[in-house]
């Protein structure tokens, strides 16, 4: 099980308790009228799907309420890194390095 | 090879003898230097996809390349349900073919895969669901695959067990009835494609990890594996959940994401449930083995993983769900629990044929539904092995289209509870 510790709220929270919301940082093209096509697939469908280390994003859903990046290891479910969206620049990025 | 035949002769014999001198059903070859074709992944999908590319296409030299054993990944950790009530008629295509080989691989193999067509029943909790179950049916039948709507007391009669007049937090009004679908023994496939592939000349390698490949430009030349350096002329992916995985060693990447996928099995009673049975309101699934177990299975763990093992917030919503619906079993026991790892696409439909490395073709993104498709699977991998070519079948269910933005969106039109 999934346990991480909201950096908003400060609480423990289990999987049940969060939201999962996939990889981070995902940003969608600023001008989709020029984009290519490679690069709007890219963006719609193609995600980072490492067995290990992944940057992804979750929802202190049934707690405060915030969203905030993770760093957690795929096969292990061990969290390495926890940084809100607002720190720049993130824990999270650095720790992935 | 006539004398190796499993068959009621065969079977005396060998009690006669006192069951000794059974041949091995397949051999463990060390891996050869070079084969014409390479298949990583030893699942369900790749031993099919061996046994029909030597069947259809006379390829023979042919190795299956699996990390751990047989069977171990995704092929033993599903509930054994086939079905093929899918809604367009590209998929529909696709799985009822599956379904259609599967009805007769027992003979087509040589081995019992204890097929058991005992229906498959969606449940129907309220109006809008009677009226996208009339819509399906209408669908299949213009596909030709069967399926049919029955009322609440065909559903009462079918399923004794069912609370469905005592305030169950989700009303029955009805069931969508598929009566070919059913279960199948899911070691059986893998054992049957594996001994009927061995004996066309196909080399299963087993505990043997493919760590890399060494390319010439946008072709595959040799793959290193764990037991040594493997050269082959085409290279099938058939890994499921570690699609990704391969596909980034070979140097491209696949719109799908990792998850873990997990189900359950009771104490083995007597015969007590008829039919594989599922609620799109719980997302849950059941059905009894003929062992007598209860295979129960759910809610698709929605954060990437590849941790090949469950968790208990799923068992406590999979057994809570299967006990409100009937309530029975509550007084059962839970006996194994696990999760195998599924390779979710974006449109929850395959990906099959070619991708951009010139010689390595792929069969993925079967999703939470891989066990059922696997005679198809291999089937249209196979093609795409021999011949260079995509079959028709899968011309709809290539890589590309997510370039073209033509998806099979599958996942909204079955109504998969996932």
């Amino acid at each position: 099980m999934i346990v991480i510790r909201c950096p908003c709220c400060n609480e423990q929270r289990t999987e049940e308790e969060l939201s999962y919301g996939g990889e981070a940082d995902i940003v969608r093209p600023l001008e989709p009228e020029t984009v290519s096509n490679e690069r709007w697939t890219n963006y719609l469908f193609m995600r980072a799907n490492p067995k290990g280390k992944l940057l992804e994003q979750w929802c202190c859903s049934a707690g405060c309420g915030q969203w905030f990046k993770v760093i957690r290891d795929s096969v292990t479910h061990e969290i390495s890194a926890i940084s809100l969206f607002s720190k720049d620049p993130p824990q999270a990025e650095a720790a992935l390095k | 090879m006539k004398d190796l035949d499993y068959s009621f002769l065969t079977l005396v014999k060998r009690a006669m003898g006192g069951q000794r001198g059974w041949p091995q059903a397949w051999r463990s070859p060390d891996p050869k230097r070079h084969y014409d074709v390479v298949i990583i992944g030893g699942g369900g999908h790749g031993l099919a996809t061996a046994y029909y590319l030597a069947k259809e296409h006379g390829v023979r030299n042919v190795a299956i390349l699996e990390k751990g054993w047989i069977g171990g990944g995704n092929t033993g950790r599903n509930t054994t349900m086939v079905r093929s009530d899918y809604m367009f008629p590209e998929s529909a295509a696709v799985y009822d073919f599956a379904l259609r080989l599967y009805e007769g691989l027992a003979r087509d193999v040589n081995f019992n895969i204890m097929l058991s067509q005992r229906g498959w029943l969606t449940l129907i909790h309220d109006r809008h669901q009677l009226e996208s179950a009339r819509h399906k049916a209408n669908w299949l039948n213009c596909n030709g695959v069967d399926g049919e709507l029955i009322d609440q007391d065909e559903v009462r009669r079918m399923l004794p067990h069912l609370n469905m007049d005592g305030n169950p937090r989700y009303p029955v009004i009805g069931a969508f009835l598929q009566k070919r679908g059913g279960t199948i023994r899911h070691d059986a496939v893998t054992w049957g494609y594996a001994r009927a592939a061995d004996r066309l000349g196909v080399d299963i390698i087993q505990n043997c990890e493919v760590q890399g490949f060494s390319k010439t430009g946008d072709t595959i030349t040799g793959i290193i594996t764990t037991r040594g350096r493997i050269a082959c002329d085409r290279l099938g992916l058939a890994v499921a959940g570690h699609s990704s995985v391969l596909a980034s060693m070979a140097g491209f990447a696949l719109p799908v994401t990792s998850h873990a996928l997990q189900a359950m099995v009771s104490e083995p009673i007597k015969p007590i449930l008829h039919h594989a049975v599922i609620s799109p309101n719980t997302g849950i699934y059941i059905n009894q083995t003929q062992k007598g177990e209860m295979v129960m299975g759910g809610v698709l763990d929605l954060y990437h993983s590849y941790a090949q093992r469950g968790n208990y917030p799923t068992i406590e919503k999979v057994l809570t769900a299967v006990v409100e619906m009937f309530p029975l079993y509550k007084e059962l026991r839970l006996m194994r629990h696990w999760a195998g790892i599924v390779d979710i696409v974006p449109d929850s439909s395959p990906i099959i044929g070619p991708t951009p490395v010139e010689n390595l073709f792929i069969n993925c993104g079967w999703g939470t539904g891989g066990f059922k498709a696997i005679p198809a699977g291999g089937f249209l991998l196979a093609h795409s092995l021999g011949t260079g070519h995509t079959h028709p079948l899968a011309e709809k269910f290539g890589l590309d289209r997510f370039l073209s933005n033509r998806l099979v969106d599958e996942g909204a039109a079955a109504g998969i509870a996932h």
